[in-house]
């Protein structure tokens, strides 16, 4: 008998079987906030923009904020799956699903924000290079048009990627589901699969080329991102460090975005025995590394700036630290560079308590990094006679409300439908002589020896 | 076709019971298994995949072809003067270029896998051991001709801690 691999698909698979009321009350909670948030952007698209603290010379607050905040969080599954899978790092099979499934629906939210920005938003397709009746072609020397590319293609990818990662645990879950419109679906969506060595053969390639493919999309995305402010001429925006500075705080956020989700799933999932407290020190450490890159950045971003001799660059630093906004600047600093220092002490990375609130922290902390590094540069730029102030109106508030709850709600309608877990990854691994040939000791099959090293 | 449908229970049985296969000559038709078995290809003999190829050839004709449009676009269909910026403008095609080959390359390799793999919507999975996406793993060999001796391949397979063996007639390889 081999205990462990039946032990994975009942553990894994309880949440899909059993749903207790707590489930459709969290599902209710956070569907209701999204609720208010479409009903918002109704009276948005019926009202007219006016509704919105957006307006000259603030003409990217809330809206461009979440865009970013949203496409930041979205790195981090490719991250997790795509660059620890190509390095090879066996601790991140059970976070990897986890994560996915972070991107897919955090670029999905990330993506509305922009059509929400629009005001018109069935004008959206003007973006895309189709043949119209106006016989222009979108300007590919623009970098929004390169972002639209960027974000179709990361979209495109990640979703494929996610849903090849998921076909053969599709049909484990078909295989156990009772017959009705549940099996019909997973049939319909596992496409025949059967276990077949000829398709693991040229699954296994396909994978490892998305992987491949996408580990470099993943920094082209942010790159472009941040070219969106750092090509035009902003001070605080037109800065070639942008496109590190995005991409490292892209990371950061989404692993502490990893962080938070996976905190929960243990606990709410029982599935201490798969994410274990060592996933959540190494996470942890992983958080500290971006971060002291963020921190670095802004240090050097900064510096850069009083160095420059240049009295526009130097007055949006000088006015960030000490203006109007710069509540929202040290609300930054102390959630991404004092915070995660916390991570330091393992004593704090061994407490999920402690650790779930820096996540939280970190969380913030990258949204109002995109907030201050928007709303400063644009409410004081070069002339007097043009600065402005901005405050959000209760439709943005609402809105960004709205994308949060929308997050969880999918991750929790996701929970109930498909293993949090990729079972043929955590199985891969488990009580083989390929265990000790990785160079890990071989352990009985009751402590699920895939994840040696990794119990508490 | 008749077949003989071989089950295990654990990795390193499968391994060594299709390389003992492969090496005494037997028609290895498919291994089925939970998840992906390392060194299975080369207990096997599988040619490695060329979907490579697919994913080289049309992440470079994506490239190719975006080039060619954006050059198209910006300096001959409707050519708009921007900033004073020159007509073609290649480093500022590139971001574009580089994305639209990742979407042609990572798009063709999951169609041509799907394509050569079988795998449809509609197709139905026919399993050959109903655990065989749980925890079974699962050696069908075929039986050529009347030379296909079963109780020698049953010794064979048993050696390596079979735990099921069943002569079945089969259409198809599932």
């Amino acid at each position: 008998m081999h205990p462990s691999h039946q032990r994975i698909n009942s553990d894994l698979l309880r949440p899909l079987m059993h749903t207790s009321w707590k489930f459709y009350l969290l599902v209710a909670f956070f569907g209701a906030i999204v609720l208010t948030a479409v009903s918002t952007w109704l009276a948005q698209t019926y009202l007219g923009f006016g509704v919105t603290g957006i307006r000259w010379p603030v003409y990217w607050g809330f809206y461009v904020t979440s865009f970013v905040f949203w496409i930041g969080i979205s790195h981090a599954g490719t991250l997790i799956s795509a660059i620890l899978r190509l390095v090879n790092a066996g601790w991140r099979r059970p976070v990897t699903r986890c994560a996915e499934v972070i991107t897919v629906f955090a670029l999905m939210i990330g993506a509305l924000f922009p059509i929400i920005h629009l005001g018109r938003p069935w004008l959206a397709f003007w973006l895309f290079p189709y043949p119209s009746e106006r016989l222009i072609w979108p300007n590919f020397r623009s970098p929004l048009v390169w972002d639209f590319f960027a974000i179709s293609t990361y979209f495109t990818i990640s979703l494929m990627f996610w849903y090849v990662g998921l076909i053969p645990d599709l049909a484990t879950v078909r295989d156990r589901a009772r017959a009705g419109l549940g099996k019909r679906l997973l049939s319909w969506f596992s496409l025949g699969w059967n276990g077949s060595y000829r398709v693991w053969q040229r699954y296994e390639i396909v994978y490892l080329l998305l992987a491949g493919l996408a580990t470099p999309l993943v920094v082209s995305v942010h790159t472009i991102v941040s070219w969106d402010f750092a090509t035009s001429v902003i001070p605080g925006w037109h800065a070639t460090i942008f496109p590190p500075y995005f991409v490292a705080g892209a990371i950061f956020s989404g692993m502490a975005m990893v962080l938070t989700l996976m905190i929960i799933a243990r606990a709410t999932m029982r599935l201490e025995r798969y994410i274990t407290r060592r996933h959540v020190d190494v996470m942890s450490k992983l958080v500290i590394a971006t971060g002291g890159m963020v921190a670095l950045a802004y240090g050097t971003e900064f510096f850069m700036a009083l160095y420059s001799a240049n009295q526009y660059e130097q007055f949006v630093f000088m006015n960030r630290a000490l203006g109007p906004f710069s509540w929202a600047y040290w609300t930054m600093v102390s959630c991404n560079v004092i915070a995660p220092q916390l991570l330091w002490f393992t004593r704090v990375r061994r407490h999920l308590g402690a650790v779930f609130a820096v996540s939280i922290f970190v969380n913030i902390g990258m949204w109002f990094e995109r907030f201050t590094i928007i709303v400063t540069s644009l409410h004081r730029d070069y002339l007097p006679s043009s600065w402005a102030d901005y405050a959000p109106t209760s439709i943005e508030v609402a809105t960004l409300a709205g994308s949060v709850g929308l997050f969880f709600t999918c991750f929790l309608i996701f929970c109930r439908f498909i293993p949090v877990i990729a079972m043929s990854e955590v199985k891969g691994v488990i009580g083989t002589p390929s265990a000790g040939a990785t160079g890990q000791p071989e352990r009985p099959p009751e402590r699920l020896p895939a994840l040696a090293g990794m119990e508490a | 076709m008749r077949t003989l449908v071989g089950v295990f229970e654990r990795e390193e049985d499968i391994l060594q019971a299709t390389d003992a296969a492969r090496r005494s000559g037997l028609t290895i038709l498919d291994v089925y298994t939970p998840y992906a078995v390392h060194g299975l290809d080369r207990a096997m003999a599988l040619q490695p995949s060329r979907l490579p190829w697919v994913c080289f050839l049309l992440g470079l004709f994506g490239a190719t072809a975006k080039v060619w449009f954006e050059y198209w676009t910006t300096a001959s269909s409707w050519a708009i003067d921007v900033g004073g910026k020159p007509w073609n403008s290649l480093p500022a095609f590139v971001p574009v270029t580089f994305e639209v080959m990742v979407l042609f390359a990572g798009v063709s390799t999951v169609i041509a896998f799907f394509l050569v793999a079988g795998l449809r919507p509609w197709r139905k999975a026919v399993l050959v051991h109903p655990r065989v996406t749980d925890d079974r793993f699962v050696l069908l060999l075929e039986q050529t001709d009347a030379a296909f001796d079963v109780t020698q391949v049953s010794r064979l397979l048993e050696r390596h801690h079979v735990v099921h063996i069943e002569e079945r007639e089969m259409q198809e390889v599932p």
